[in-house]
């Protein structure tokens, strides 16, 4: 049997759009699946439904050899025996324990003495030493997050699944996150699953992606592939950035950084230390179009490039073109037309350096 | 005063909130989780003692226990004697009649536990049973001991369950109101006067006991 997790679920809620979600993907052992779609997509069910708090009307979930759901054979696994992480966006934590009995809240099975290891490992790798005996409440968003999950990884689950982990938490604090958590999953070599509705999070965090909208899943793909080749305009809509490339910091002063993105160098705002290799990511909308050879502007990006495909979206029309790497703008149709522009044309692209976000990967 | 009648009253309304401690949390525990469609039946049967006159109860129950009835027959032949007025038939009724203050606090505390941490002890692997008791109980201290409180000293209070059901025994069944009364009756205002006081300044300070710790503003329970 292969590694793999599938999951087929069709659930119903009165009054609202029923889910009828498929995802299949291989899973390694630090694999990260972001299901990624905005709120309302049916993403936290599908991930209830993966923990067995939610009870699909029919499917099937299977993770690695083992069926967790199969409403055919009437099998039904409990969040119980599912072997399984779980964090709630609001975390959860008990309120009547403390640090320490949170995390040792799960470890039942274990004898006093190894309890008692596992806790200390948790409270080391959390870095929550001096709170052992903290209530929840005596605790910043932050710390509250890391106790949630220390708490579900205490007993060393075969899944991590994770419902919007850092929307809980002010913008600093998530940003500060984002990049501890990309770190702590690796480290933990545990497949897990995370809900976001955020880009950024997806790039940072994701090794796979699966983007919901209505209830359903429209693509599946690396965050990178989604990003830069949504296969339909509902994916892109969803996704919202459509210029996703790889690239290298190699100058960051006064909080303008240099980026370097195959032959082309572009200048970017810096939101937070960032390390050496990133996703540079632009959104279609920032991108102007202008015939080559026009006069300075104020944004700090130019590229000279070809247009290499022209789609229509309606009113308006997406653009994509050959500049060191693909970019793609989107600009109205008048526009278009007032451009002349066609395949093969020579263009300028000009963005703004705010308008060039940097997403680290380390 | 009456300390015979005081004594027998004080040891009713005790059992009776120990009892419904131990029967009134499964029956809490199933109406605050239970989805089942036709849930309201049981609801409003546990509630009824609310309404329903003290004498109408007692009737029914004084019926249910009677030697004419199955249950009356074979609690004669397995203790010897009829049920009613005797102590234990007396005990019988007062847990029917407090019923809905003990189910009813308890089932609210129930509910007010944030479903989350339930279902976050259930993907830690721990069953239901031990939610229960580990996370579920723990934090609804608060409504366990309202509906204790409640009951007993609703069982303090009951006059026309206790006449009907355990009649007017010294030192058995003459609880507190069923001695004001006859006092009352024999014209001994003063006696009456004495022991209506004090049922009132105990029930007062039972009620203020559980208002004072239903207050979120007091750390009455510290969380330790």
């Amino acid at each position: 049997m292969a590694a793999e997790m599938i999951v087929d679920v069709t659930k119903t809620f009165p009054g609202r759009k029923s889910i009828h979600a498929s995802l299949r993907y291989p899973v390694a052992s630090s694999t990260v699946l972001i299901l990624f779609g905005p709120s309302g997509s049916g993403k936290t069910t599908v991930l209830r439904s993966m923990a067995g708090l939610e009870r699909p009307e029919a499917g099937r979930i299977q993770f690695l050899s083992r069926v967790w759901l199969d409403t055919d054979l009437r099998i039904n696994v409990p969040p119980q025996d599912r072997q399984i992480g779980y964090m709630a966006q609001n975390y959860a934590l008990f309120p009547n324990y403390s640090v320490a009995g949170n995390i040792a809240y799960g470890l039942e099975d274990l004898t006093l003495t190894e309890r008692q290891q596992r806790v200390r490992e948790m409270v080391e790798l959390f870095q929550l030493t001096g709170l052992e005996e903290a209530k929840p409440r005596e605790l910043s968003g932050g710390q509250q997050q890391r106790v949630a999950l220390a708490r579900a990884v205490a007993p060393r689950p075969q899944l991590l699944l994770l419902d919007e982990p850092l929307s809980a938490l002010d913008a600093p604090t998530r940003l500060q996150l984002r990049g501890e958590l990309r770190s702590l999953l690796k480290q933990l070599a545990l497949p897990s699953i995370i809900v976001t509705h955020d880009w950024a999070e997806a790039l940072t965090l994701g090794d796979m992606m699966a983007v919901m909208s209505d209830g359903a899943v429209l693509q599946m793909g690396t965050p990178q592939e989604v990003f830069c080749r949504p296969v339909n305009a509902d994916v892109a809509r969803v996704v919202g950035v459509e210029t996703v490339v790889q690239g290298t910091l190699v100058d960051a002063r006064e909080g303008l950084a240099t980026v370097r993105v195959g032959a082309v160098s572009l200048t970017a705002v810096v939101e937070a230390t960032a390390g050496a290799e990133v996703f540079v990511c632009i959104r279609a909308e920032d991108v102007t179009l202008e015939l080559a050879g026009a006069g300075p502007t104020s944004a700090r990006n130019h590229l000279q490039g070809t247009v290499s495909a022209i789609a229509s979206l309606g009113a308006l029309a997406r653009v994509t073109i050959e500049c060191g790497f693909s970019l793609v703008a989107v600009i109205t149709r008048s526009a278009l037309t007032e451009l002349a522009l066609t395949v093969g044309s020579s263009v300028r692209a000009s963005f703004k350096a705010g308008s060039v976000h940097l997403i680290s990967r380390q | 005063m009456n300390w015979i009648a005081i004594w027998v009253t004080f040891k009713l309304a005790s059992l009776t909130a120990a009892a419904l401690l131990v029967i009134g949390l499964p029956i809490a525990y199933w109406l605050a989780y239970s989805s089942w469609r036709w849930k309201f039946i049981v609801e409003s049967i546990v509630a009824l003692p609310l309404v329903l006159p003290p004498t109408v109860l007692g009737f029914y129950i004084l019926v249910a226990i009677g030697p004419h009835s199955p249950i009356g027959r074979f609690y004669t032949d397995l203790v010897g004697h009829p049920l009613p007025f005797t102590f234990e038939g007396l005990l019988l009724a007062s847990i029917l009649y407090s019923l809905p203050f003990a189910v009813q606090p308890f089932a609210t505390a129930f509910e007010q536990v944030d479903r989350t941490l339930i279902e976050a002890s259930w993907t830690l692997g721990l069953s239901k049973a031990k939610t229960f008791f580990k996370l579920i109980l723990p934090l609804s201290t608060a409504g366990l001991i309202t509906g204790a409180v409640l009951s007993f000293a609703h069982t303090l209070g009951e006059f026309g369950v206790v006449l009907m059901v355990g009649g007017n025994i010294e030192g058995v069944t003459r609880t507190v109101s069923i001695d004001i009364y006859d006092e009352v009756q024999a014209l001994n205002y003063a006696g009456a006067a004495k022991t209506a006081a004090f049922l009132l300044v105990i029930s007062y300070l039972v009620l203020l006991l559980v208002y004072a710790m239903n207050r979120k503003v007091w750390a009455v329970w510290p969380q330790k």
